[in-house]
Formats: structure tokens, C-alpha cells, sequence
């Protein structure tokens, strides 16, 4: 299984393919299965990068967990939830 | 400090509006992405696995409050709220956009910064020793020459287009802070029989996937032909150097598959070629650049010397951190702090706004208005009056920088790694943060002495894990992170690569290993004086590795 995801050209900020548009959240994420599927989401990635919306555009590889998109590779699994770190110091509070 | 001159101040504004141009017209859709790609990596910018990166260049590692100051105005109104020193004495911003680009590079350029050439395959920001015009091993101050040398690449239009990046590190200490034996030029200063200022060269150091210790190919090279030599090393390079291959493109494979004295005698046949030529530094124009980097008016300040003994004996973790964390400075009324970015727990390098403003006035008041930054991911405050060393300490403490461990286990340098880099293959931070709490004891630090741990999340080694005392390398297999060890690796006057140990560890065994080799040392020291570098040599890889794997076999 997989899904598409890029970074948004303006502000780079990590993004995945939902049903119509990109989305902030993996869990939103449309997940394909087969070869067709990823075909065209290839198409919509390769489109959207042609239109200047994203940049860097990639499809990974997902399981199922309770319904909702998992990354196999941990690479993907932090662009998906962020930093594993508290990265502001504590003392900026 | 140097002050931007009108060709530098003009410059850096010309390049500023150009970008901006550019940002716009990529999202005017004018660009295209392959377009547009260098055009930002020679503006720093850089995409990473959340977001866009910035990396601003801090000239070997020097800065005023004023700079410090819209450093934290930029991570306040641009990013999240805080910035990472790096080990090239930069500071990276992780969360940018694009569209703001433009407006943060205007706000770098009104306090005469800017970011270019902090990427690329052209001569990057030279760095320096820390403590440069302030030890009092020292020779004579590299910034200077560093300041020469930053003006000369700038846009070199013969050495923009390199096969490959290309770093210049200069020391004037007999103690090498600044790992210049690790960087494709090393530059030390020293002095000739006659009192004349020169350079040691060294040619071909680096780390990344293939490790190497520069070769020294020159013993004095007088201070006027600094342009000429250099520029004689970037030629050959330039057109030596492989472009088929970018791990092979770094001037350390030239040297290496050319040879020292080949490639020296190269050099050599350039250099005197050009050692004549406009090249040549005036001596008026050395001096004029020397003058920016004059010891600043210090005021007699003997009572510290009284003041910080009552001090000391009133509060014994603030002698701790007198000792651990200040040098010698030229001046016996004063002494250099280190300011520790790595509080137990903490995200080596990472600063945070408020952090940096505080920096930044404790400067201003306390230190002369100057700041460095230095290699290990730390900020120097470089001339603090014995009598107010207290006073900074007690301003410290609040906002988590007064960690007395500069120079042990915990002062960990760690590159992003997979938390933010899209080149890595696995964490260092967290793996960083897990060892500084195992260690957390400050005492037990100090028992173990000075302990220079590195750690890099993939094999391009921004971490220094090569030279580190003891290194840690992470990678991935079959898709989970696994950390290598490597050990007796230095980067001073005597560097060294350290030894792969043997197998990795996984992250929940990586901390273990680490306590495991600390342990083995503490075992097998002659003296509590004999620090861990110097027993390592002593005793080579056999007790770690049976401490670690128990027969060498299983290290395979």
C-alpha cells in the first residue's frame, strides 16, 4: 500500500495526498493498493509539482494501523508526525 | 570585529534583491524546481524532511550582540521559536518558508550577515578557533587571515563552480581548537626563526564516508602569499579534482590518488606562477585587516581576582563551573566563557530566541560586545572580567545555560540527524539526549574527565563522529537505526580516526555500550590524569572489545 506525499513549494511544510487536495495529516492520506492506484496518484503528484504547488514529491510505503496510514520506513514516520525530540527549550517557556 | 566595508555592504544587498527576485518568479511558477534548485542552495536554502532550511554563515564563528540579536528576531518571527549552531559555526533555522526568505536575508544583511556560500559546490564559511585573540597559547589571532580569506572566496568567479565543496579551517594556537587537520585547507599560524608570521599548510583532511587526516605540504608559507598558495591549491583542485563521481570529488581524493608530493609539487609549480602577482598581500592591506580584530579597550579589573576567590569558596557549583567552562585569556583580569548548549537532556547546539537575546545582552555588558561560536555547538563569551564572572553565572543558571561540562561526556557535538535531515539514516538527538541523562551526575563527569563524544546520523559526518574520543555513527538496516562505535578518534594538533569497534547497538543498547566503554576506561586508567584519548592509545581496541562483545569473535 501506498500514498503520495511532497513538501508544499511555499513553505515547504510536509504534506500528503488526500482525496482532492493535499492535506497537513497522513492520517487524511488516500491509500492505493494497486498498480492503477498508484498510477494515478503519481499522475496527481507529477501534475501538482507541474502547477508549482509542491516540490519533492514521493510515494511511500504505508501499512494499515487502526485504519489510518503507517510508514514502513521511520524516515517517513517522523516527516509524518515531526521531530521524535521536544525541540524547544524547555527554558524558552 | 570586522565592519562590511561599502563593496561588501553593497554586495551582500545586490544578492539579497536578486534572490528575491528569484523567490518570487519560482512562485510565480516563472522557475521551475530544477531551475530554481541551485539558485537556492547558493542562497543557503535548503529542503529538509519538514520543511525548508536556512543556513546562515557566522564568519569563523564571530558575532556582536547586535547580530545575536536579529539572529533571535528571526527565529522568533520566521521559525519556531529557536535556531541550531552548527560544528561549521553556523546556525541553521529549520522551519522557514520560502516566501519569507527574501525579508530574512534583508534582516541578515542589515546586520552585515547573509547566507551564501553556506552551500554549494563552492568555497564555504572559513572557521576559526573559538577562543581566537583571546587564548593565551596563542601564537598570533587566525581571524585576520580568515577575514582575508573570506573576502578573496566570495563569489570567486574562478571557484564557484568546484567539483565538489570545499572548507577552510585556520588556528593560531599550538593547541589546534579549530580541527583544522579535517578540512580540505588547514591553516596554522605560526612564527618563523626571524619572529615572521606564517602557515603550516595542510591539504586533503576531511570526514565524511571516506575519512582522511590532512598531509602537510608546506612548513612556513609567509602571511603575504596566503592568496597566492591558496588559489595555487584551488587551481590544481579545480582542475585535478574528479567531477564523475561526487564521492570522490573532494580534494582528500586527489591527494590521496595523486599523492602528497605530486600533488604538493603541483601546488608548488602554480604558486610560483602567481606568488608575484596582485595575489600577493600588501603588507599595509594585512595590517588595515588586522587592525578590525585589535584586542578591545579592557579596563583594569584586578579586584576580580579577589572577588572571584570569595566566590568560588561560597558556591561550589559555581566554582565547578569556573573551572570546566573558562580558559586563560590573554589578559589576567579576564577570562573566556563558555556557554554550555548542552544542558543534561538538551539538543546539542539548539538555542532558543530568549536564549539568544540573553546571550546577546550578557555580551553587550560583559563581554565587549563580542560573541563566538564555536565548533562543538557552543557560544564563547570571549572577554569576561574575573569580577563579573558571578554575575553572568547567576544570569545563566535561569535560562538552562550554565551547565558546567565543557569538554566532557555530556559537551556531545550531534548533527540533526534523521529528526530533520533528509540525508540522514538515523536519530543522533535523541541518542545524544539519552547519554547526557545516563551521565547527568556532573561529578561522575568530572571523575571521568575530558571525553569528546560525536555523534553523526549517517555517513556524511556533520556530527565529527570520525574524530571523535568516542564517535557514534548511525545507519539504517533492514529499516531500523543502528549505531556503530567508533573509538580514539581526535581532531587537535594529533588527529586521529577513530576505530570501528565492531557490530552496532540498537537504540535502547547504544546508551548501555557507551556506559560500557566509559566504564572500561575508568578500569584501566593509569591515574585519574590519564584521560580517555591518552588511554585508549595506551591500550588499543582489545579490553573494549571485550568488554563490549565479550570474545572479539562476537564483534564481527
Amino acid at each position: 500500500m501506498k500514498v503520495l506525499t511532497a513538501n508544499t513549494l511555499a513553505d515547504g511544510i510536509a504534506v500528503w495526498y488526500a482525496n482532492s487536495d493535499w492535506s497537513l495529516s497522513i492520517n487524511d492520506a488516500q491509500v492505493v493498493a494497486d498498480a492503477a492506484g498508484e498510477s494515478r496518484l503519481t499522475t496527481i503528484g507529477a501534475m501538482s509539482y507541474a502547477n508549482n504547488e509542491v516540490v519533492d514529491v514521493n510515494l511511500i510505503d504505508v501499512v494499515l494501523k487502526d485504519g489510518k496510514p503507517h510508514p514502513i520506513r521511520l524516515r517517513e514516520r517522523i516527516r509524518a508526525d515531526g521531530p521524535t525530540i521536544e525541540y524547544r527549550s524547555p527554558s524558552a517557556a | 570585529m570586522y565592519r562590511y566595508d561599502e563593496f561588501d555592504q553593497s554586495f551582500v544587498n545586490a544578492r539579497v534583491a536578486e534572490f528575491k527576485d528569484q523567490v518570487e518568479r519560482r512562485l510565480k511558477g516563472e522557475l521551475t524546481e530544477e531551475q530554481f534548485r541551485p539558485l537556492r542552495l547558493m542562497n543557503g536554502v535548503y529542503l529538509q524532511l519538514h520543511a525548508y532550511m536556512l543556513r546562515v554563515a557566522i564568519p569563523y564563528g564571530t558575532l556582536s550582540s547586535k547580530q545575536m540579536r536579529r539572529l533571535a528576531h528571526i527565529a522568533r518571527v520566521y521559525d519556531r521559536g529557536y535556531g541550531h549552531f552548527t560544528t561549521r559555526q553556523n546556525i541553521q533555522y529549520n522551519w522557514p518558508a520560502l516566501k519569507d526568505m527574501p525579508a530574512v536575508l534583508a534582516e541578515l544583511a542589515e546586520v552585515e550577515m547573509h547566507a551564501l556560500q553556506t552551500s554549494g559546490n563552492c568555497i564555504r564559511n572559513v572557521t576559526a578557533d573559538h577562543f581566537a585573540g583571546v587564548a593565551a597559547d596563542e601564537v598570533a589571532d587566525p581571524r585576520p587571515a580568515s577575514e582575508i580569506l573570506r573576502q578573496w572566496s566570495s563569489i570567486h568567479p574562478e571557484f564557484s563552480y568546484l567539483p565538489r565543496k570545499f572548507k577552510i579551517a585556520v588556528t593560531g594556537a599550538p593547541h589546534d581548537r579549530a580541527a583544522i587537520q579535517v578540512h580540505d585547507i588547514g591553516l596554522h599560524l605560526v612564527k618563523n626563526d626571524k619572529g615572521e608570521l606564517g602557515f603550516v599548510v595542510y591539504v586533503g583532511g576531511g570526514q565524511g564516508r571516506t575519512p582522511m587526516v590532512a598531509k602537510k605540504i608546506r612548513d612556513f608559507l609567509p602571511e603575504e602569499d596566503l592568496l597566492a598558495y591558496s588559489t595555487a591549491i584551488l587551481r590544481v583542485y579545480n582542475l585535478e579534482g574528479r567531477r564523475d563521481n561526487k564521492y570522490k570529488a573532494r580534494i582528500k581524493i586527489l591527494v590521496h590518488e595523486m599523492g602528497t608530493e605530486e600533488l604538493r609539487q603541483a601546488v608548488e609549480a602554480e604558486f610560483d606562477a602567481l606568488k608575484d602577482s596582485e595575489l600577493k598581500l600588501p603588507e599595509q592591506d594585512i595590517r588595515a585587516i588586522e587592525s578590525y580584530f585589535a584586542m578591545p579597550a579592557l579596563p583594569e579589573r584586578a579586584e576580580g581576582h579577589g572577588r572571584l576567590a570569595v566566590d568560588r569558596k561560597a558556591d561550589a557549583v559555581f566554582a565547578a563551573w569556573v573551572s570546566q567552562n573558562t580558559i586563560a585569556h590573554r589578559n589576567p583580569d579576564y577570562r573566556a566563557v563558555t556557554i554550555s548548549l548542552k544542558p543534561i537532556g538538551g539538543i546539542p547546539g539548539d538555542a532558543s530566541a530568549e536564549q539568544m537575546d540573553l546571550i546577546a545582552d550578557i555580551a553587550e555588558h560583559y563581554s565587549a560586545d563580542e560573541l563566538r561560536v564555536s565548533h562543538e555547538q557552543n557560544i564563547i563569551l570571549p572577554h569576561v572580567a574575573l569580577a563579573d564572572l558571578k554575575v553572568i553565572y547567576d544570569l545563566l543558571v535561569p535560562a538552562s545555560l550554565a551547565t558546567a561540562n565543557s569538554n566532557l561526556i555530556s559537551d556531545i557535538i550531534a548533527c540533526p540527524g534523521l529528526d530533520y535531515c533528509a540525508l540522514a539514516n538515523a536519530r543522533s538527538i535523541p541518542v545524544a539526549q539519552k547519554i547526557s541523562e545516563r551521565f547527568s551526575d556532573l561529578a561522575r563527569q568530572r571523575d571521568i574527565g575530558e571525553l569528546k563524544l560525536k555523534i553523526s546520523g549517517c555517513i556524511n559526518a556533520c556530527g565529527h563522529h570520525h574524530v571523535g574520543h568516542i564517535g557514534i555513527l548511525g545507519v539504517e538496516k533492514k529499516g531500523e537505526e543502528l549505531y556503530q562505535i567508533t573509538l580514539g578518534g581526535s581532531a587537535d594538533e594529533n588527529t586521529t580516526i577513530g576505530d570501528i569497534i565492531g557490530r552496532g547497538f540498537g537504540p535502547d543498547e547504544i546508551t548501555d555500550a557507551i556506559e560500557t566503554v566509559v566504564e572500561t576506561y575508568l578500569a584501566h586508567r593509569l591515574t585519574a590524569s590519564e584521560n580517555f584519548l591518552t588511554a585508549y592509545r595506551r591500550l588499543g581496541q582489545a579490553p573494549f572489545k571485550e568488554a563490549l562483545y565479550g570474545t572479539v569473535e562476537k564483534a564481527a
